[in-house]
């Protein structure tokens, strides 16, 4: 790489407007070609906007696209990859019921027939695994494939219509530690061929471990641009956020008391008959949080669903020391919340929200029962308005408007507002999935915050999150799932992110091959079982 | 029953499925993209009303046929103006245009003929005649395959030969082709489709347009093939059948012939058989008219097992960013 060659990719100037918002301002920067260029920022910072401009999703208000020393036109996606672009999405647009070989066709087939075209496919998908570390079975339909490898299929698809810039869009979301090592290694593998990427993700540990260059984006503007080697994960939380950002959990030693939940085999089957839940016990006590580590769908959103009353379980459940009823009516939501059991649920616009309802009626959902809210057989909605303005002055909820619709509120903002509604009824126990799933770096540390706050108040705190630094900062014990099944607890201080990514794979012990061998391996196998229970 | 008895209800099992077949074929290819069209109904009324209308003003059924698909691919435009361009719900835009050719259909007829809502009878070039495939007064005489040749396969109107066609036909289209493998994708995931630089919107006005090809060649049996000439509502819930049948099929092409095919026996039977006498108790013929409708709603309730419909149908496709 020297400084002369014509950037890959040269952006000079963009602008776009969506109404009154302004996502991208005046926006330039130079990707050169044969490195991998990280562009972080919080939510709503303009980061995808700015790609889906490069994909021709949108159509930029002014300003200009230079690719490989030539300004080019993208009107649509069919110019972006007739430019050399590829772009794998956060969220995979793949055809579920077709097969590896017919989704990377797909729009770039040969001629009208399909068989020569599969053919040719079938050849090149070959050599590009072999030459990549992208194994995947081409004959597979997507819908039997780990996440790990449908992002495969995205990569592939992309490098079957020869793209030589490749965009990923948060990448590593949905991966376990394993595959996102293996992912950063075709990565690797792309730019030692001379491949230019945009690597788009707001962990800093991947920019920090990945990237050559890195550009910062807030409130649709390119703050910095860096390289890596020169910057810290703190300057850029930094530049990202605007101020200086506590990036580790600032907590003292947990004091456990007394065993507030205990769970003994419990176990729950899905509508399709699949058992999602085999047998869990745990125990959390009092003053303690407890991590529970996974990839998504490996059981730990069953878990919450029965812990907080709206799914059926078998098993035992024990709020101090007294058995609560785990099917019929007297199971739901509100009757757990009766026990001392709050839940800050893992989808917040579908299960912690009415997203068209306003604020301040969002803030005593589960608990509008209480005859505290009660005026006669009406509502005390004036009572109810004023604690929510309250809470939400508390909660640093901004706009700290409780007529406001949930949905006009950021994720980060919408995350707080279920907070205070559960945390301020002063539960025994705080159920809590996914806490800061697209929540912005600020608003983490907030939430983060509160949360250690409310452990150090005595209270008992099950943390379920698939960012493993979550788990590892906040948690005072972590219990690993996969397929439904506890694989092991640790204590944080004795262990670090492969071995908890080997337990999220199922591999309970260090294994003599290869690392990514023995992952891949149980990975297959669950893949294997589950096409089995869907029949 | 004798043999030539069961071959005359075969006969009419192969008369009465051809419409219904050339429809699911039609819905096959729309809800596959992604459209789901309860107007499969009022495109047939109006292609059959249209045709019919029109081989007894020029007295060629040919011109006739052309009309009625014309007006098909006129109501399949506005379906698809409505649900694809503008985004609308599918569902209520497919029940207008079946309220429309309802009302349209015997409001033109009676202003143009003035016999009450029909079109005059359809004679001699105004009608589909039966086709004799050769050789099949010769080979008669053979036992069994012959009268299977010649009452069963032989002596039927051309659109039931296209019809029977256009299931391998379909089957190439959607499984052999770049257009069927994007026309699946379309219905499947749209947003696949479109990051790869096809266009969505020009793939569903496609299927669209061939559902109302399909349509047409339907309606414009219906009303010069099946029957001489237009009355009102004639296609009698043939659409509805239809779109069952599409669903016990699974949107697939082969199933779609069976499927059809099942429907048209049921048909046939209760055409042939309309009292039946159980020893002292008579079946009323409104009972075995009835017969084909209740058999679809217990076959839909119970022995189709799980369809799964296309996983984009019925959505409008927006942009995500």
């Amino acid at each position: 790489m020297t400084d002369t060659a014509a950037p890959a990719i040269e952006l000079k100037g963009i602008s776009k407007a969506f109404g009154p918002v302004q996502a991208n301002k005046d926006i330039s920067i130079r990707v050169m070609p044969g490195t991998i260029h990280g562009i972080i920022g919080e939510n709503g910072a303009g980061k995808s906007t700015l790609m889906s401009i490069l994909y021709g999703f949108y159509k930029a208000d002014a300003g200009e696209v230079w690719i490989h020393g030539k300004k080019t036109e993208i009107p649509d996606s069919q110019a972006a990859i007739a430019a050399g672009i590829g772009m794998v999405f956060q969220h995979f647009k793949l055809v579920q019921n077709f097969t590896v070989l017919e989704n990377v066709i797909l729009g770039a087939e040969d001629g009208p027939m399909l068989r020569p075209s599969l053919a040719r496919a079938r050849g090149v998908l070959k050599r590009l695994s072999e030459e990549y570390e992208l194994s995947v079975d081409p004959d597979q339909l997507i819908e039997n494939l780990s996440v790990g490898h449908q992002q495969r299929v995205e990569i592939l698809k992309a490098l079957y219509r020869q793209a030589d810039i490749l965009i990923l869009d948060e990448p590593t979301g949905v991966l376990t530690p394993a595959e996102a090592d293996h992912l950063f290694r075709i990565l690797d593998n792309l730019r030692a061929e001379g491949k230019t990427i945009i690597l788009i993700t707001h962990k800093l540990r991947e920019i920090m471990e990945i990237t050559d260059t890195v550009s910062v984006m807030r409130r649709g503007e390119m703050t910095a641009t860096v390289k890596t080697a020169e910057t810290s994960p703190e300057q850029l939380a930094e530049l990202m956020v605007g101020r200086k950002v506590l990036l580790r959990v600032d907590k003292a030693p947990a004091q456990p008391g007394a065993s507030v939940l205990e769970i003994e085999n419990l176990r729950h089957v899905d509508h399709h008959g699949v058992e999602r839940l085999k047998g869990i016990s745990l125990e959390v006590k009092a003053g303690e949080i407890v991590g529970i580590a996974g990839v998504a769908g490996n059981g730990q959103s069953e878990l919450l669903e029965v812990l907080g009353g709206y799914a059926d379980g078998t098993g035992t459940i024990r709020v101090n020391g007294a058995e609560i009823d785990l099917t019929g009516k007297h199971s739901d939501g509100q009757s757990r919340r009766a026990r001392g059991i709050a839940h800050v649920p893992e989808d917040r616009q579908t299960e912690g929200l009415i997203m068209a309802y306003a604020a301040w009626e969002n803030t005593v959902f589960g608990y509008h029962r209480d005859p505290h809210y009660q005026s006669g057989p009406l509502m005390n909605n004036a009572l109810i308005k004023a604690e929510a303005q309250d809470k939400m002055t508390r909660y640093d909820v901004r706009p700290p408007n409780p007529n406001l619709a949930a949905r006009n509120f950021s994720g980060g903002n919408q995350q707080k507002i279920v907070l205070a509604r559960e945390i301020e009824r002063d539960p025994d126990i705080l159920l809590i999935g996914q806490p800061t799933r697209g929540v912005d770096i600020g608003a983490i540390e907030f939430i983060h915050q509160e949360i250690v706050r409310l452990r150090d108040k005595g209270k008992a705190i099950l943390l379920v999150s698939v960012e493993l630094d979550e788990i590892l900062s906040l948690s005072d014990r972590i219990a690993v799932m996969f397929d439904g099944q506890i694989m092991g607890e640790r204590l944080p201080a004795e262990t670090d992110q492969t071995e908890l990514g080997l337990l999220m794979a199922g591999v309970t012990e260090r294994p003599d091959k290869p690392l990514i061998e023995a992952v891949d391996a149980q990975l297959d196998a669950k893949e294997a079982r589950e096409a089995e229970q869907h029949g | 029953m004798d043999f030539a008895t069961l071959l005359q209800v075969l006969d009419s099992t192969v008369r009465l499925a051809t419409p219904l077949l050339l429809a699911c074929l039609a819905g096959l290819f729309s809800e596959r993209s992604g459209i789901f069209d309860i107007g499969l109904e009022g495109k047939m009324l109006a292609a059959a009303f249209a045709s019919a209308a029109v081989a007894a003003m020029t007295g060629s059924v040919w011109v006739g046929l052309l009309a009625g698909i014309v007006a098909s691919l006129f109501m399949s435009g506005i379906h698809g103006l409505a649900s694809i361009t503008f985004r609308g719900n599918q569902l209520i835009s497919g029940v207008a245009i079946n309220f429309l050719a309802s009302g349209l259909t015997v409001l033109i007829a009676q202003d143009w003929f003035g016999q009450g809502g029909r079109t005059p009878s359809l004679m001699g070039g105004g009608r589909f005649e039966p086709i004799t495939l050769p050789f099949a007064e010769a080979l008669r005489g053979v036992p069994v395959l012959g009268p299977v040749y010649a009452e069963l396969i032989s002596g039927h109107s051309i659109l039931v030969y296209v019809a029977f066609l256009m299931v391998p036909l379909s089957w190439f289209i959607l499984y052999r082709t770049r257009f069927g493998l994007r026309l699946r994708a379309v219905g499947e995931a749209p947003e696949a489709v479109d990051t790869a630089g096809v266009s969505v919107i020009g793939l569903r006005f496609a299927a669209v347009a061939i559902c109302g090809l399909l349509c047409g060649l339907a309606g414009a049996y219906l009303a010069t093939g099946l029957q001489a000439g237009f009355v009102r509502e004639m296609t009698a819930g043939r659409g509805y059948i239809a779109l069952a049948a599409l669903i016990f099929a699974k949107w697939r092409p082969w199933y779609a012939l069976s499927a059809c095919l099942l429907f048209g026996l049921l048909q046939a039977v209760a055409l042939r058989y309309q009292n039946i006498d159980l020893g002292g108790i008579t079946i009323p013929v409104q009972v075995m008219d009835a017969l084909p409708y209740i058999l679809t709603v217990v076959i839909l309730a119970g022995f189709v097992g799980k369809a799964i419909p296309p996983r984009a149908g019925g959505e409008p496709y927006v942009k995500e960013r």
